[in-house]
């Protein structure tokens, strides 16, 4: 357990994982369990997780109300949406959260994370506080500021030097800030403990050479901690990015996607379409949508970080 | 900073981890301090006054509308949740760590792929499978979606543990013509228990979370959990701010017990996501 942090990264490069392990030679083939120990967890995973993920992308051709069977329609459901203006619109919200939460987030939570690496006083009794809104539901969270924000009784009201007349739910901008503001809250702890772990795994040599040079703490931190910490930096920025753009109980609760359809984001839609409007076809599209998007701008990430060639480029430093 | 300056104070992370805290505290405390005074003291006096009445009623009123039953349908999903992860991880973790055959590595892949699967996407085709399965409203239907979706990242954690047994032991073992099943119970089991914890605690910490499973698959008040209680009290009391506090204090209580006992376990496993 102690070196848990070693484990291959989330979902960038399975390959590194089956890489590092050692070759096994043939004596070592003696006792080694088969494919039917993984079967059972793997038909679970593909009936519950990967058919329905194959299925969304079926249904999107398919007109359903709920009820009865689904028909097939062909690119009905996607003409639809491609002339919807609230889709259009919300695809618009979706991406400017999500870029909010990746701008606002990363040096907040590396500040954070590698300020929490170190050894400081009352860490222990920090980090539990720190850590709070790593636990809680996003419904609690949300209702709880939700009931912080209230315009007549929460905060604002009895801020109005700072806030105006208190409505913050009441326009688009104010809106988008609290929706940006309460996704920081409650995702910063998260992104923290990621960099924690990696500034954790910083060689100390690299610091003590650059003392030894006469680095300063700021230099240090710009030559030696940022660069080390290029790998947890993608990681965390596409699951800020996934999380992004599938960000739905915070709206859900506290905007409903108002006012009017001024945070109407593209999962609340799919839920409106779907659940709320029994046009399933359409919420299966908007869903599928997502999911592409989502992997598109995981590729790229990877991509332009040039994590993919990342390996060779740390060879030489630890 | 770092090990190396640790001598000399960083000001600005400090400053920084400060605000933070503020950031964090304060509505802790508005919250707390909420659910113990009286609606009116709340309304009247505004919530970052000192309150000046003390009353537990929020709680019971939390209790009254329902939330004794939605902590129990929470339980019950947790507790199966967690069930259904233990049954099935530790032998995928094993294969996937000690079976060296291809066929593994890409069933490793697909548990990997599965980690960016958000619960939005499939929440369409998923409200179609368990209607069809007769499971709509049904406990199990939430049950079944959201161990599901703590496989992946249960595999990591738990694959990860597995890969820190050296192999002499395996090696040691198979010397003595130990079968993988004698190895899997008398060596993997006892010396992944670190590993088995953080899943554990990985695991009942979702399900407990969980909403949109609920939300979409389930409707009826006896199957309600206690995200949707929230949600629900909100929607029809949402006037009543200490009495909702009070609920979502109530709701929070069982999560910052098992991480008071656990948080390593927990810190650990969620470091362990950011790679190096």
């Amino acid at each position: 357990m102690t070196t848990q942090i070693t484990s291959a990264p989330v979902a960038v490069e399975p390959r590194k994982g089956a890489r590092r392990r050692p070759e096994a030679s043939s004596a070592a083939r003696v006792g080694r369990p088969g494919f039917l120990w993984a079967l059972p967890a793997t038909v679970f995973f593909a009936l519950f997780a990967i058919a329905p993920l194959i299925m969304v992308a079926v249904l999107s051709f398919m007109s359903w109300n709920g009820l009865g069977s689904p028909e097939f329609v062909g690119l009905d459901n996607w003409s639809r949406l491609a002339d919807d203006p609230v889709m259009l619109k919300s695809v618009w919200l979706t991406l400017l959260l999500t870029a909010l939460g990746v701008v606002i987030q990363t040096p907040l939570s590396i500040l954070l994370g590698v300020w929490a690496a170190g050894h400081q006083r009352n860490r222990a009794v920090l980090s539990v506080v720190y850590f709070i809104p790593l636990l809680l539901s996003a419904t609690a969270v949300s209702v709880l500021w939700r009931a912080l924000l209230d315009p007549n009784f929460g905060i604002p009201a009895r801020a109005t030097w700072l806030f105006g007349d208190g409505n913050l739910f009441g326009e688009q901008a104010t809106a988008i800030g609290v929706l940006a503001f309460v996704s920081t809250w409650q995702f910063t702890p998260f992104h923290t403990l990621i960099y924690q772990g990696a500034a954790r795994a910083i060689p100390q040599v690299l610091y003590q050479a650059a003392e030894i040079d006469g680095a300063g703490r700021y230099r240090q931190f710009f030559h030696i901690t940022l660069p080390q910490l290029r790998n947890s930096v993608v990681t965390s920025m596409i699951l800020m990015i996934v999380g992004g753009l599938t960000t739905f109980e915070t709206v859900l609760i506290l905007t409903q996607g108002g006012p009017g359809t001024d945070t109407t984001i593209s999962a609340y839609y799919m839920y409106q379409k779907a659940f709320k409007g029994f046009d399933f076809g359409a919420g299966a599209a908007i869903a599928l949508a997502l999911v592409i998007a989502a992997t598109i701008v995981s590729l790229i990430v990877v991509r332009v970080s040039g994590y993919d060639k990342m390996r060779s480029d740390m060879e030489g430093v630890s | 900073m770092s090990r190396g300056t640790r001598s000399r104070p960083n000001y600005l992370a400090g400053a920084g981890s400060m605000l933070w805290l503020f950031l964090v505290g304060l509505p802790l405390y508005v919250m707390l301090a909420a659910t113990v005074r009286t609606r009116s003291d709340y309304a009247e006096h505004g919530p970052l006054s000192f309150p000046e009445s003390f009353t537990l009623d929020n709680y019971t009123s939390a209790f009254d509308s329902g939330f004794g039953r939605y902590f129990v349908n929470t339980l019950l999903v947790t507790v199966c949740v967690i069930g259904i992860v233990l049954l099935l991880v530790p032998p995928l973790a094993y294969a996937i760590v000690r079976n060296r055959s291809r066929v593994t590595s890409h069933v490793f892949r697909l548990f990997l792929l599965g980690l960016a699967i958000p619960a939005q996407a499939v929440i369409v085709p998923m409200f179609y499978l368990i209607s069809e399965a007769g499971l709509y409203d049904n406990l199990l239907g939430v049950i079944l979606p959201t161990a599901a979706f703590c496989l992946p990242m249960s595999a990591l954690i738990l694959s990860g543990a597995m890969r820190d047994i050296s192999s002499e032991l395996f090696e040691a073992m198979a010397m003595d013509g130990a079968s993988p099943r004698r190895m899997f119970f008398q060596l993997v089991l006892p010396l992944s228990r670190g590993g088995l914890s953080t899943i554990v605690v990985f695991s009942a910490l979702q399900a407990w979370n969980g909403f949109l499973f609920p939300l979409v698959l389930t409707q009826s008040d006896s199957t309600k959990v206690v995200t949707l209680g929230l949600y629900n009290f909100q929607t029809e009391h949402g006037i009543d701010i200490p009495g909702l506090l009070g609920a979502v204090v109530l709701s929070m209580v069982p999560v910052l017990l098992v991480y008071l006992f656990a948080r390593r376990a927990l810190v650990q496993g969620l470091m362990g996501v950011g790679g190096k």
